[in-house]
């Protein structure tokens, strides 16, 4: 019908003139947006990614430029050192996202493998099984040191394959069980794990992980010294004086590889199983998605990419002690995920890397601020000590007001509008009408699925 | 399977009685009718690992019975503290199908409070009069009783009411983050440091044979937490309320059509399972001390005792808390081949994650919670 056509777009275009019109801001906004749907499609694509990303590359250039010092609420900008934590720990959130988010499973125990990866790393890349010398391409230690020492980057792959093997023999006996469930499984092996580590420094007289005082140095990554006289390249990272920003480079680019092949998967045949699962399991299972081998691989991909920061940091912090890694861990990462939006990338990318530079120096800068500029000398409040409070809050609050996250991922929140019916999205209950008066009349479009 | 056939048959046809039940991989109860045949070869290891068990607890016998009665004591006084907890646990899941994270933190905090409160207020010490320490005691428990319950029923009011039609998901998540909280208001307000009381209950011996002492500190345990068993009982089995959580946990739709109100019935729930965690920390506080933190593992090993007596059930709770006591006990103890208290926690949730894998719906798998 062009008539009806036509006068709707008369009206539109009314309407927005009367819009534009209406003030000079809305005008600006709309030629902005204008402006970005006349972009070529690959600009708009890439276009803010990119941008983010020279902004963080180039981040130790202008960081000293930057005020320091009480600047308002943040205090001071993080440093280098603690840019690579907080992008390291981001990196396991896109991980863990892909067990939770995209899979629906709740893991309790992420924690475990970072646990694993470090300890991986530990293992042959120190000098902590002295019975032995073994040296492969390895940089930075001398050439009869004892001990296991591998090159980094190739220890990167095998401590990720280690934890993905890991996260399978978890998944194994675990991944039948449902829902709530599995989570306790999960805690428990993330509870198992790190005192396994703990303890296990004296297995019938062999030190396996020296116990408390956790595997230290660990050696640092390195190009070796023929592509340093040849390329230029740094032969060791640990001897160099910019140590820091190296490591930082390095992880953004961790952190890019993990964010590519999380994105890739989500779209591959794998990913859509993932997501038919957590939309909907017994229909998953029915249209022939092999239920267990599919969340098993959720499981082990999550975990590589666990492993591998786990090895990672290990690395950066030249050792692997038991005592990082708690329940709070595990939590403080599903923290992310959940902040974000779970099954979101970017919202896990973004609420990771906010939480993640709380913990390390966000909270006790603000807590600095805030007793310095606001409260008066007799009241000053320790922030720091209740962080885990504080993620608390902000997991209740969530998932009280929105629980699809800060930026979800379109099809997700789709699925909380519609009520998919995943492992885990089944209600706990189905009762309208109990505190609902004439909640039955109101006629929802979709009649629920019985419990059960 | 020997199951009992004409009990199957009803299963198949009425409506399903599920309310609780260990969530396999089945598509759902309803559909699954008959119980899904398990691997035999699992069950031999299963019953392989409980052999191995019992050899090794009959070597302990025979080789230091002594030592074996001492700590089968321990145990017992352990597992009955532990019961109180996981009673919550199961009442909770029972009804909600949530593991209430959080209940392990109700617990610390009463702990904590209960501490602060004896030595502040009621000024009770090892010099007061018998008659003295036992009314303060009694009052001690029933505030503990009020405080504990208040704190439980108001997370569900405040948390968990609101999710009630939320994806299951979202209601866990809630709980791991009201535990968070509870913790930080803990560690906000009593610090970090642990607390206990004063020695109020003599540690003097009630009796001993050949080596084996017991106590009357273990005694008094065991005399408050029978009683409280038996009215647990009396209250689910009898009572107008206790017919109520009985009903909306095994259909909460049709207790709903049946004029039963739901809410209340969950805020009751909460209450009773509060008012459990309050005795026990009190229980606790007359062997142990408590910090912020105690309540988390306290709980896990707790919830690993419900699970193991199969979860949703009562009397199941208890046995599961008396076998995690005496395996804590005896996994702590001096024998031969004991791990010891470093591996405790790993060997408890080793346990969890083989009851799991071998028989999910616990030691008394009934698939209903009103086993009590």
């Amino acid at each position: 019908m062009p008539r009806r056509r036509d006068t709707a777009r008369a009206t539109m275009r009314s309407y927005r003139s009367q819009a534009a019109h209406r003030s000079g801001l809305n005008a600006a906004r709309a030629t902005l947006r204008r402006g970005w749907y006349r972009l070529p499609g690959p600009v708009r694509r890439f276009g803010p990614a990119i941008l983010v990303l020279i902004v963080a590359v180039l981040y130790p250039y202008y960081l000293s430029s930057l005020p320091t010092g009480n600047v308002p609420l943040i205090y001071s900008f993080p440093s280098v050192r603690s840019a690579v934590t907080i992008i390291v720990f981001t990196m396991m959130a896109v991980g863990l996202n892909v067990v939770v988010g995209y899979c629906g499973l709740l893991d309790l125990g992420y924690v475990a493998f970072y646990a694993i990866g470090a300890y991986s790393a530990g293992w042959l890349a120190s000098g902590q099984f002295e019975q032995v010398k073994f040296h492969f391409g390895s940089v930075g230690v001398t050439h009869d040191a004892r001990g296991i020492h591998i090159s980094i980057w190739l220890v990167l792959i095998l401590a990720a394959m280690l934890t993905a093997l890991g996260g399978i023999l978890i998944g194994l006996p675990t991944l039948r069980l449902r829902g709530d469930y599995l989570a306790i499984v999960t805690l428990g092996f993330g509870e198992i794990i790190p005192q396994f580590v703990r303890n296990a420094d004296s297995l019938h007289g062999f030190d396996l992980t020296h116990g408390t005082f956790g595997i230290s140095p660990i050696d640092s990554p390195g190009f070796g010294n023929s592509l340093h006289d040849r390329v230029g390249l740094p032969a060791a990272y640990s001897a160099q004086f910019n140590a820091d920003r190296l490591f930082y480079w390095t992880a953004i680019l961790l952190l890019i590889l993990t964010i590519v092949a999380c994105i890739q998967l989500r779209d591959s045949r794998l990913g859509r199983a993932w997501i038919a699962i957590r939309e909907d399991e017994t229909a998953a299972g029915a249209m022939g998605i092999p239920l267990m081998r599919t969340k098993t691989w959720a499981y082990a991909i999550g975990a590589f990419f666990g492993g591998a920061a786990g090895a990672y940091i290990a690395s950066f912090n030249a050792g692997a002690f038991p005592s990082q890694f708690s329940f709070n861990i595990s939590v403080f990462l599903l923290c992310m995920v959940i902040l974000g939006g779970m099954g979101s990338i970017w919202g896990v990318v973004v609420a990771g890397g906010i939480l993640a530079w709380l913990n390390v120096e966000g909270l006790a800068n603000i807590g600095t601020w805030l007793n310095d500029n606001l409260f008066p000398a007799s009241h000053q409040i320790e922030v720091a000590k209740y962080q885990f409070g504080i993620y608390g809050v902000i997991i209740v609050l969530m998932m009280m007001f929105r629980p699809q996250g800060l930026i979800p991922e379109a099809r997700r929140k789709r699925e909380m509008e519609e009520g998919g019916r995943g492992p885990l999205d089944e209600p706990l209950y189905e009762m309208r009408g109990a505190d609902e008066p004439g909640a039955g009349e109101r006629g929802a479009p979709e009649q629920p699925i019985p419990r059960g | 399977m020997t199951e009992e056939g004409g009990d199957t048959l009803l299963r198949r046809f009425s409506i399903p009685r599920i309310a609780v039940e260990a969530r396999t991989e089945e598509p759902s109860p309803r559909a699954r009718g008959r119980r899904r045949q398990r691997p035999a070869a699992l069950s031999i290891i299963g019953l392989g690992f409980v052999a191995l068990l019992f050899v090794w607890l009959g070597y302990c016998l025979v080789n230091n019975p002594n030592d074996f009665f001492t700590i089968f004591l321990i145990g017992l006084t352990q597992g009955s503290v532990y019961a109180l907890v996981a009673l919550g646990y199961t009442l909770v899941y029972g009804i909600l199908q949530l593991i209430n994270f959080a209940h392990g933190d109700v617990f610390a905090l009463t702990g904590l409070f209960m501490a602060s409160l004896i030595a502040n207020r009621f000024h009770l010490d090892e010099t007061s009069g018998a008659g003295v320490i036992l009314l303060g005691l009694a009052a001690v428990f029933l505030i503990a009783m009020v405080f504990g319950a208040a704190v439980n029923a108001s997370i569900e009011l405040l948390a968990y009411r609101r999710l009630r039609n939320a994806p299951r998901l979202a209601v866990l998540i809630t709980a791991v983050g009201m535990s968070f909280i509870i913790q930080n208001i803990s560690l906000a307000v009593f610090d970090v440091n642990f607390r206990s009381i004063p020695q109020l209950i003599s540690e003097r011996d009630v009796f001993v044979i050949g080596g084996v002492h017991y106590t009357w500190e273990a005694l008094f345990v065991i005399l408050v937490t029978l009683p409280v068993l038996l009215v647990l009982s009396y209250v689910v089995r009898s009572t107008r309320h206790g017919k109520a959580m009985r009903a909306t946990a095994q259909d909460p739709e049709a207790s709903a059509m049946m004029g039963i109100n739901v809410n209340r019935t969950i805020s009751f729930t909460f209450l009773l399972a509060g008012g459990l965690a309050g005795i026990g920390a009190v229980l606790f506080l007359v062997e142990f001390n408590v910090r912020y933190d105690t309540g988390f593992e306290l709980g896990l090993i707790a919830f690993t005792a419900a699970v193991l007596g199969g979860i949703g059930n009562l009397l199941g709770a208890v046995l599961g808390s008396l076998i995690i006591g005496m395996i804590q006990a005896f996994n702590e103890g001096p024998f031969i081949f004991a791990p010891g208290s470093d591996w405790t926690r790993s060997i408890v949730f080793g346990i969890l994650i083989a009851i799991l894998v071998f028989r999910p719906e616990g030691l008394l798998g009934e698939r209903t919670p009103e086993g009590a």
